[in-house]
């Protein structure tokens, strides 16, 4: 518990995270705002007002990296493992915490995406959460945050630069993944398992993809459930931050 | 009490640290002195845990740095004073440093005291001068109230008020009975702060002795004598057991007699002197001669004129 509280004073002392989740939970509420106050005529679906919430997860995870990162940059990790000389619980516990802390950013930007829409939208008799799928696509924000938050600590602790981190991130996720699927004949066999576009699956997708109402944007791709998707998503997470776990351990600080 | 033994570092086929054995004694302030790029931080980094030994091992008062429960309770250390987050007020700093072993911020106000940072504690250390940054780095190294303190290069940089802080604080340390370790590249600094010395160069140990001994052998007390009788006078000498070296311009240098007794040699046999000057060994000579071999990057004098 007491290295719980060690890694929140570290987040909370600096401005950087403030700033990241201000700017996550800016960046999707706004667009958000305007998509809503713009969508017209027709009802606003439910999937609408979480379109946005792939902006919001990169800087998410910009700043999980950074928490990682810095400590490099400047050396206090190694007076975190001064302190704790074992390297794997302050470690466990500062995912804790940014995990955590994501996740809360997520919930927070889709209810506050989703309640924005009630306010701005014409027509809002499709926008009240229903179903078990509508809770998922404005609930699941919050999942998916935690899990990319995880990711990229792992990428963090691995890179250790936050120049490196970041781009490996951003490159990877805006980039990457939209480029394989050009890659000829195995493109889309290629595309459909790269973790961003499976995570967008289970925010986004429907298991009845006929189901998904007018408006809902493009169709999204993946072999598995939406529950899968997200598996998927945090296995992936998991295992890179459990590789960077070992990796930390053994290497020189 | 600090025991390296063996302690070797390689970085692929460079060696930083070679089967380095050494002790380091409560209630004394031990100077840890090598040139730079000899591999003090590397060792220092080692004895924390944070470098892992190519082989052998550092144990502080018998257990290795990561088996320690809370160790900033037992071992402070202040390896770099710019190993704090520049965004992050001084007491923050302090405080998670603190709550990770279980101190309270009591503890955290009292150090901040003990170091005279109580007035910009709440400031951002990012914007604190290099005086500043190693009082907190200092008041981090105190928190647990150690018993055993590792300073690397504290007084590099700091003007001289600030060093003759340093060097009363550390020896105040050592003189409460707690095991202090300072490293410097300087052996004029370390002859005023240390009473024992760990000599390294290269990765090797040099020597580990006390600061007075090391400069009394090191320092070796020379009298040039010019005379036109030297051969005599030279073959004299070295009967009565002295060593002899000839020197420019056809001096000798004798090492082992005072001027007093090579005068009074001189007279007796009628051999007429015309220079007898006693030669003194400075501290920093002493120190190239010892370590001069294993300096890691030597700066090439460029001959000219020639």
């Amino acid at each position: 518990m007491t290295l719980l509280a060690v890694e929140r004073i570290k987040l909370f002392s600096t401005r950087s995270p403030w700033w990241c989740m201000l700017l996550a939970l800016g960046l999707t509420a706004g667009i958000t705002a305007v998509i809503a106050a713009n969508w017209g005529d027709s009802p606003i679906p439910v999937i609408a007002t979480v379109f946005t919430h792939s902006f919001g997860l990169y800087v998410i995870m910009v700043m999980a990296a950074l928490a990682v990162t810095t400590e490099y940059r400047f050396g206090t990790i190694k007076s975190t493992f001064q302190a704790v000389p074992d390297r794997t619980s302050p470690m466990v516990a500062k995912a804790a915490v940014v995990v955590l802390l994501s996740a809360l950013v997520g919930e927070a930007s889709a209810f506050g995406s989703w309640g924005l829409s009630w306010l701005l939208a014409d027509d809002t008799s499709q926008l009240a959460l229903n179903t078990a799928n509508d809770w998922r696509h404005v609930a699941g924000v919050g999942l998916v945050y935690g899990a990319g938050a995880l990711l990229a600590l792992g990428v963090g602790a691995l890179v250790r630069q936050t120049a490196g981190a970041v781009s490996i991130i951003l490159v990877f996720a805006l980039v990457l993944e939209s480029v394989v699927g050009f890659i000829p004949n195995i493109g889309d066999d290629i595309q459909k398992w790269m973790p961003f576009t499976v995570a967008n699956k289970f925010v986004m997708g429907d298991p009845d993809l006929s189901a998904l109402p007018e408006g809902a944007g493009p169709p999204t791709i993946g072999d598995l459930s939406p529950w899968g998707s997200l598996g998927y998503f945090a296995a992936i997470a998991v295992a890179v931050y459990v590789i960077s776990l070992v990796v930390v351990k053994r290497r020189d600080a | 009490m600090i025991e390296a033994i063996g302690l070797t570092k390689r970085y692929g086929k460079t060696v930083a640290v070679d089967d380095l054995s050494f002790t380091v004694a409560p209630g004394r302030v031990t100077g840890f002195l090598g040139p730079n790029g000899a591999g003090k931080s590397t060792t220092m980094r080692m004895i924390l845990g944070l470098d892992r030994p190519s082989a052998g091992r550092v144990l502080i008062d018998g257990k290795p740095y990561t088996s320690l429960d809370r160790p900033l309770r037992t071992v402070g250390a202040l390896l770099d004073a710019k190993w704090v987050h520049p965004n992050r007020s001084a007491r923050a700093h302090l405080e998670w440093l603190a709550k990770s072993n279980g101190l309270p911020s009591r503890r955290v106000d009292e150090v901040i005291d003990l170091v005279g940072l109580t007035k910009v504690a709440k400031r951002r250390a990012g914007g604190f001068s290099l005086g500043m940054s190693q009082r907190l780095g200092i008041a981090g190294a105190l928190l647990g109230d150690p018993k055993v303190l590792l300073f690397d290069e504290p007084v590099n940089g700091l003007d001289p008020e600030g060093i003759l802080w340093i060097r009363r604080f550390m020896q105040g340390l050592a003189a409460e009975g707690r095991t202090v370790l300072v490293s410097s590249h300087l052996l004029s600094e370390m002859a005023l702060t240390a009473q024992d010395l760990v000599v390294i160069g290269r990765g090797k140990l040099i020597s580990q002795t006390s600061t007075e001994h090391f400069i009394q052998e090191a320092t070796e007390n020379t009298v040039r004598v010019r005379s036109p009788h030297s051969d005599k006078l030279g073959a004299m000498l070295v009967d009565k057991g002295f060593t002899v070296r000839d020197g420019e311009d056809g001096a000798l240098t004798v090492s082992g007699a005072s001027s007093d007794q090579i005068g009074d040699i001189a007279a007796a046999s009628g051999v007429v002197l015309h220079e007898l000057s006693p030669q003194r060994g400075s501290l920093e000579q002493a120190f190239m001669q010892l370590t001069g071999d294993s300096v890691e990057y030597h700066a090439e004098l460029v001959e000219t004129g020639k």
